[in-house]
């Protein structure tokens, strides 16, 4: 069991969860992952450590609530317990050794790319970051990402900081000043714009792959990816790979399989409540 | 209808030929009509008579060739002459120590190739069922445990050793231990006990509460499982050397084997492995499941061993109307249990022999519409001394289905051998042992399908076993390493 420690609802659908897991607060790197099973007969669900306290046994999680599973876990009450948490799982990032690093993070991506930053700030890379979302109350961790180095933010709406979508902020970023890496986590579509943007300039990109997973112990195969032509599973050679190869086609269409019956859980869970958004 | 020897330790004094009168008793099955849309057990277990019976028909050969084709080497005459004598406790005992999970290997050994192959009665007949009663004796210790365990507490000794993996060959090693007094803690890296006997065999075969049964005797003995703790992950080998006195490796042979033929990234295309864990372990056949599988009409699985059985055997219950085996062989090479094989044709299951696939077929939204095949014939043996399939020109044709699910085997994975350098390994990346289960750290011993390869349960209990008695030496003799 892994008791809920804190909870905090960051945006509408997106809950921030301190959870007592101390093997893997003591072990766990950024880039890395969790797989969450809430309780008997829930789905076992890939989930990034956001954030970890070694001394405190707690690691903490950002969950945006976008199917029945995710929506549960959204609904947790502090003191509860996750039934269980696995990991830390992937590879850690392939950190920067020096210079200046663009972070980009669209939706709950953000919360990928704030562990990368933080070790990237502290190994004294300069970090911009790049944060999107549809409109400001759902823009997360921008204070947390500042303490860190500038943050540019875009919203689709406009309401906040640059209107328009985060490669496009990256390619003006990129023009203006000299960038070593660029880290981008979010949905299939902004990574691959991304990539777009940095591969002419030739920089390096990682990019974090959620595709969907069983076990994440590289003992099924449902997660895989192709990267530059070949087989990779992103739970064990990933989640982090070079954007500049991943067939991001494939990745969005294997995301799309479960699409019918993930409806169907939803709406057997009760769709006169929207998940996930309770306060 | 024979009646069974009264219960006067009378076994011995019924002759061969009144033995060799009886006939084989027949392990009731559910009806195949009825099972092919339930995850309840197929077999429904022998009863009390029909088990003493059965056991009369064993001729108590002084040189008992079941024995020796057993690969722990269960005293089967001794175990079923007490059992022909309805003396069930010291049956039962007898089978338990020389068997650590006699409830699955009774399910689930190949008997016809070890114990019942082995077995003269079966060149003039049929071989005396000892599967079925191992089972039937299993399931009626594991009923009574207060008659049959010993009520004597184990005096701990000091000695502590790590168990990776839960599989057949960690609880094995882990029960003998703990037995010894060692103080045993099995790491897991799923939420659940069992490895294979969890998340592949299908519970039709093997029940989920035989299992989780057998996980609770060995916690009742003490043993410690750590679930969510994947080694090479949530801890390095280095620490489980530092933290115990020693370490046994059973983490089995799970990655999964592709074809590699173009279209197996479309959606409908599962190894064997995803497809029974998301319907065994993750429990995707129930109504309100929360794990999703493509269910599919028509489904196709490539291979012939008991793997390729399960998940043909699974399509069908999960709703299929044509669920096919697609083999490069035939029916004669079928790798797969000969009652596996069976129930699945009972159960509506088709083959298709003699067929290699070579490409995975779309539909315009990416899903799985068929299959692009190839006939086969059977040509010269390889170095297995199988004969190997070579191509027939011009035969190649398409299997319509929507759901693809490839059972061609699996291999090491390097999870935890690539966090331990130093750990010697094979060129295809299982570990290196000797006779006892040695590895070339000091200390470390591994066992089950990451040194054999894809094995059986009883091979890899049979690992657990001998590593158990091995690692009880080390903790109390010398230190000594090969
Ligand atoms: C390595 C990794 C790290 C992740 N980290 C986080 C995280 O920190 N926070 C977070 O909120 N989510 C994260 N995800 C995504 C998260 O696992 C999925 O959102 C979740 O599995 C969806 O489950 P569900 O039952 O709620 O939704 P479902 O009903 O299964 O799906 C609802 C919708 O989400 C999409 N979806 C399904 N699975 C995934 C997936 N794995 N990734 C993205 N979309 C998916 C579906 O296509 C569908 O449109 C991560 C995924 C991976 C692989
Ligand atoms: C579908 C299927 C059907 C089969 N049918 C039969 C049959 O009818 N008869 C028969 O005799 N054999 C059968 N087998 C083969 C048999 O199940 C295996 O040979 C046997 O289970 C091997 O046992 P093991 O202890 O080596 O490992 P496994 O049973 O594979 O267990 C290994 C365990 O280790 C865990 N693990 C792996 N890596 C780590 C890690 N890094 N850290 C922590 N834990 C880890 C795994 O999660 C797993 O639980 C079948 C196999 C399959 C897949
Ligand atoms: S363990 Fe297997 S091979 Fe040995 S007697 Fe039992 S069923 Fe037969
Ligand atoms: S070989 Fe057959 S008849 Fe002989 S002891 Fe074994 S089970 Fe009995
Ligand atoms: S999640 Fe099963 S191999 Fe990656």
């Amino acid at each position: 069991m892994y008791p809920v420690r804190r909870r905090e609802q960051l945006a509408p659908r997106v809950v921030e969860l301190v959870v007592q897991a101390p093997r893997i607060a003591a072990k766990r790197k950024p880039g890395q992952f969790v797989i969450a099973r809430l309780a008997d007969g829930a789905e076992r669900i890939p989930l990034t450590i956001a954030d970890a306290d070694s001394s405190a046994g707690t690691i903490t999680l950002v969950i945006q609530s976008v199917g029945k599973s995710t929506a549960d876990l959204c609904d947790i009450d502090v003191g509860d317990a996750i039934r269980d948490v696995a990991g830390p799982l992937g590879r850690p990032t392939d950190l920067l050794a020096a210079g200046h690093a663009a972070c980009v993070g669209g939706g709950v991506g953000t919360a990928v790319v704030l562990p990368i930053a933080r070790a990237l700030s502290a190994r004294g890379v300069t970090v911009t970051s790049i944060v999107g979302a549809r409109t400001t109350s759902q823009l997360l961790l921008v204070d947390q990402l500042r303490e860190l180095g500038e943050v540019q933010v875009c919203t689709d709406d406009g309401s906040e900081g640059h209107r328009g979508v985060v490669s496009d902020q990256l390619a003006v970023l990129c023009d203006s000043t000299q960038v070593d890496a660029v880290y981008a986590v979010g949905p299939v579509a902004m990574m691959r714009a991304c990539a777009d943007v940095t591969r002419p300039l030739r920089i390096p990109t990682t990019v974090s792959l959620n595709s969907i997973m069983v076990d994440g112990t590289g003992m099924c195969g449902g997660c895989r990816v192709r990267v530059d032509g070949q087989t990779r599973y992103a739970c064990v050679d990933g989640p982090e790979f070079d954007g500049h190869q991943v067939d991001y086609d494939l990745l969005a269409d294997r995301l799309t399989t479960y699409r019918t019956f993930e409806q169907e859980a939803l709406d057997r869970r009760g769709a006169c409540t929207p998940a996930g958004t309770t306060p | 209808m024979t009646t069974p020897p009264d219960a006067t330790g009378s076994n011995r004094t019924v002759s061969n030929k009144e033995r060799m009168a009886v006939s084989r008793q027949r392990m009731p099955t559910r009806p195949a009509d009825e099972r092919a849309h339930t995850f309840d057990e197929v077999n429904t277990g022998l009863g009390h008579d029909e088990a003493l019976i059965e056991a009369m028909r064993c001729l108590q050969c002084t040189r008992a060739w079941c024995v020796d084709a057993c690969p722990v080497h269960v005293d089967i005459p001794a175990m079923l002459d007490r059992l022909a004598d309805d003396d069930l406790v010291g049956a039962a005992r007898s089978l338990l120590s020389d068997n650590a999970l006699p409830c699955v290997t009774g399910r689930v050994c190949p008997q016809e190739i070890q114990c019942e192959g082995a077995c003269p009665r079966g060149r003039r007949g049929e071989a005396v069922a000892i599967g079925h009663l191992e089972r039937y004796l299993a399931d009626w210790a594991a009923d009574h445990p207060d008659l049959v365990e010993p009520a004597t507490g184990v005096v701990p000794n000091g000695g502590s050793v790590a168990v990776v993996g839960s599989g057949p060959g960690g609880l094995t090693a882990a029960g003998e231990l703990a037995r010894t007094g060692h103080a045993v803690t099995v790491f897991e890296a799923f939420h659940v006990a069992g490895g294979v006997l969890s998340y592949g065999i299908p519970p039709f075969r093997l029940p989920r509460d035989v299992t989780a049964r057998e996980v609770a005797r060995l916690e009742r003995l003490g043993v410690v499982v750590e679930t969510n703790a994947v080694v090479g992950r949530t801890y390095d080998l280095d620490e489980l050397r530092r933290d115990f006195d020693a370490v046994f490796l059973a983490v089995g042979a799970g990655l999964p084997v592709f074809l590699e033929i173009p279209g197996e990234d479309l959606k409908g295309v599962y190894s064997a492995n995803e497809y029974l864990t998301r319907v065994n372990l993750m429990g995707a056949f129930g109504p309100d499941a929360e794990t999703p599988v493509a269910r599919g009409s028509r489904v196709a699985v490539v291979g012939g061993g008991n793997v390729a059985m399960d998940a043909v055997r699974t399509a069908r219950r999960l709703g299929a109307d044509d669920a096919v085996i697609v083999y490069r062989r035939t029916r004669e090479e079928l790798p797969a249990r000969v009652e596996e094989v069976r129930h699945a044709e009972e159960e509506g299951v088709r083959f298709d022999f003699l067929v290699s696939p070579l490409e995975v077929l779309s539909d315009d939204d990416g899903w799985v519409r068929g299959l692009r095949c190839q006939r086969m014939v059977l040509g010269d043996p390889d170095e297995s001394g199988r004969r190997r399939p070579v191509p027939v020109p011009n035969s190649q044709f398409e299997c319509a289905c929507d759901v693809v699910v490839e059972a061609v085997g699996t291999r090491a994975n390097p999870l935890l051998t690539h966090s331990a350098p130093g750990i010697d390994l094979d060129g295809r990346g299982f570990i290196e042992v000797d006779d006892d289960g040695r590895t070339s750290l000091p200390g470390v011993f591994a066992g089950g399908d990451i040194v054999r390869g894809s094995a059986t349960v009883i091979l890899a209990m049979g690992d657990g076993k001998r590593s158990a008695a091995a690692i009880d030496a080390y903790l109390k003799g010398p230190q000594t390493w090969r």
